[in-house]
């Protein structure tokens, strides 16, 4: 996967200047096309056999799966056939569209998706920003340090952390306390599940984010900078001018990878922090879909609603992908 | 001599001519970004001082809403509750078995496919690069996985279960082949003349100088087995197979479940204080080892990033 031109600068070599060696004799790539199976396997055998092990894991674990979406078009009986028994067509796809709670989360998830991206998505680049205008290299690793930490905790951990803060005798009661108002059962309000959920993603992922930023930003070329100095730029236009345009196709690529997995908001999460007194915002299709497909074994129905969600997650990162293309030029492919 | 993953250094600061004079608007802009910056280190620690002080406190003090920064009520005996539950150290033991094995296992299954993909003489190479970069955009889906591992495969109540199915990062394996790809040539080509074929190539010259990205790829799969619970969530129902991540799921959803009973508003507090000294003994290993592997983990991220 390439994160765009320009993300990070590769070395060149240094004493090829004074002789340059002719260039290596390659091939004509004609000879190349008419290799046929049987000479490749002849001649790299033993690299073959390093990809057979992989490629069976491959088809067994990500394409046999795949294929196992058929039970969305087939009933499926536990203990039956794990393809299913027989074709319904888009029975279970019929019944997911009119059933009211599947809406309720599909919008929960639409929501909560919109809300992560806007908000994960910018703060990287602006802590990445504020790093880079730090003049100590002490202070700014300490800073890094500390920020990356928390995207090495466990999602059990970050939920525990979460559910304890904002308990009624947590951290952030008291505070709000402080300030003369009244304790909040926060995880028992369905108005506050969002703002906790984004708040512990913003924890959690913004650090972390700013690692492909900073590399980014090194490849700034400095002489940008002088030239725009000595134009009588001030600071925010040097930044507005040449730091920004400088990461934009990493900002682009990253932005393509998060839409992509957008309808997949933090399922695991959610999944902890969630209890029925809040489902009204906080269940979303991946965990309205682990309860009804694998905790209530309704297997095809669930399946009917992950390959939807599926579908939507590849119309998205494709479309993604081909405006940022033709906007840009940055793309993932 | 060992090939280092080069990648910038992101620590670097900018230097500023000192002929340049820093207007006032500027000067001050720093002081704020300074204190902003502070900031963000005291809230993104904030959560786990609090865990400490939790963990040493007694349950009281943390019903009555008393203990933030430093433990109120100074109390030990819950480690020695927590440390005394066989099922603890069963789990604990279960994380470290799953851990080594599925990191074993990842690498020995990710080094050789990332290696073979890197010859870019390899007939049908796209398309062996193909199938794994595809599964990054579109994934068989909860329920069919489930099927698979659970009913076919028949993995239920094994470790199996656990390692197999994420046993390839496309992520990792897509980091290792650009690195293999920068590996410099004349040292296999040398080699090749000398007689060694593609496995001793591998084996006696390719490894040995790949320990830098090795270790990353290892860090990263170990990590990420060391927190992972879904997995085991689903597939295991055992609580002697149970990680030690389920263990404290279990004891979090028992105390914080508002329909499991009670009112709910004081449900979470019950049991702060045994929660906090689980957490903390589980996060303990990931928190000594974080100042020595994180630079690893940086070089990695973005060594996934060059075009490969």
């Amino acid at each position: 996967m390439a994160l765009g031109a320009g993300t990070v600068a590769t070395v060149p070599p240094i004493d090829d200047a004074p002789a340059a060696p002719p260039p290596r004799e390659t091939p004509p790539r004609s000879r190349r096309h008419r290799v046929t199976w049987r000479q490749a396997l002849r001649k790299d055998w033993r690299l073959y056999s390093f990809v057979v092990l992989p490629v069976l894991f491959f088809l067994i674990f990500k394409y046999v799966p795949m294929i196992g979406n058929v039970i969305a078009f087939r009933r499926f009986r536990p203990g039956g056939s794990p393809l299913g028994d027989e074709w319904v067509g888009f029975y279970y796809f019929d019944m997911f569209m009119h059933n009211q709670q599947f809406w309720q989360v599909f919008w929960n998830t639409v929501v909560l998706g919109l809300l992560t991206l806007a908000i994960c998505f910018p703060l990287p680049i602006v802590l990445a920003l504020m790093l880079n205008e730090l003049r100590s290299r002490r202070f700014k690793k300490i800073v890094q340090t500390i920020s990356y930490l928390p995207h090495f905790m466990s999602i059990v951990i970050v939920a525990g952390l979460v559910l304890q803060l904002t308990a009624v005798s947590g951290t952030v009661n008291q505070i709000m306390q402080a300030f003369g108002g009244d304790a909040v059962s926060f995880m028992q309000q369905p108005d506050w599940f969002r703002t906790i959920y984004v708040s512990s993603e913003v924890w959690q992922t913004v650090g972390w984010g700013t690692i492909l930023y900073l590399a980014a930003l090194t490849t700034v070329d400095d002489q940008l900078y002088e030239a725009a100095r000595i134009d009588g730029a001030n600071r925010w236009q040097q930044t507005w001018h040449i730091t920004l345009p400088g990461i934009r196709p990493t900002m682009m690529v990253l932005l393509i990878l998060n839409i992509g997995s957008f309808m997949a908001v933090g399922f695991e999460k959610v999944l902890l922090l969630q209890n029925p007194l809040i489902y009204s915002t906080a269940d979303v299709i991946s965990t309205y879909l682990y309860r009804v497909g694998i905790q209530s074994a309704q297997f095809s129905y669930g399946a009917a609603i992950g390959l939807f969600e599926a579908l939507i997650g590849l119309v998205l990162v494709l479309s993604a992908n081909s405006v940022s293309r033709r906007l840009v030029g940055a793309s993932l492919w | 001599m060992v090939i280092e993953t080069s990648t910038p250094d992101l620590a670097a600061v900018r230097h500023e001519p000192t002929t340049v004079k820093d207007t006032p608007g500027y000067r001050a802009f720093r002081v704020v970004n300074v204190v902003a910056l502070l900031v963000v280190c005291a809230v993104t620690l904030y959560p786990f001082v609090n865990l400490v002080a939790k963990a040493f406190s007694s349950e009281g003090f943390i019903a009555a809403g008393e203990v933030n920064l430093l433990p109120r009520g100074f109390n030990l005996e819950t480690f020695a509750v927590v440390m005394g539950d066989a099922m603890f150290w069963i789990n604990y033991k279960n994380t470290v078995v799953y851990t080594v094995l599925g990191t074993l296992i990842s690498m020995a299954l990710t080094t050789p496919y990332a290696y073979a993909l890197s010859r870019r003489h390899l007939k049908g190479r796209t398309f062996f690069i193909g199938i794994a970069v595809f599964t990054m955009f579109f994934s068989g889906g909860l329920i069919p996985n489930y099927i698979l591992v659970a009913d076919v495969l028949n993995m239920r109540n094994t470790l199996w279960a656990i390692v197999l199915p994420g046993a390839i990062s496309v992520f990792n394996l897509l980091v290792m082949k650009s690195f293999f790809e920068n590996f410099p040539t004349e040292l296999e080509e040398a080699a090749a003349i000398d007689g060694l074929t593609t496995y001793g190539i591998f084996g006696r010259i390719v490894l040995p100088l790949s320990k830098a990205v090795l270790a990353t790829m290892t860090l990263f799969y170990a990590v990420s087995l060391w927190n992972s619970w879904f997995s085991a969530f689903l597939y295991l129902d055992q609580k002697e197979l149970f990680p030690v991540t389920v263990y404290l799921r279990n004891l979090i959803a028992a105390a914080s479940n508002p329909a499991a009973g009670l009112s709910g508003a004081d449900t979470v507090q019950i049991g702060a204080n045994i929660q906090s000294v689980t957490m903390l003994l589980t996060v303990l290993p990931i928190i000594c080892f974080y100042p020595f592997i994180q630079r690893y983990f940086v070089s990695g991220v973005m060594l996934g990033s060059v075009k490969g």
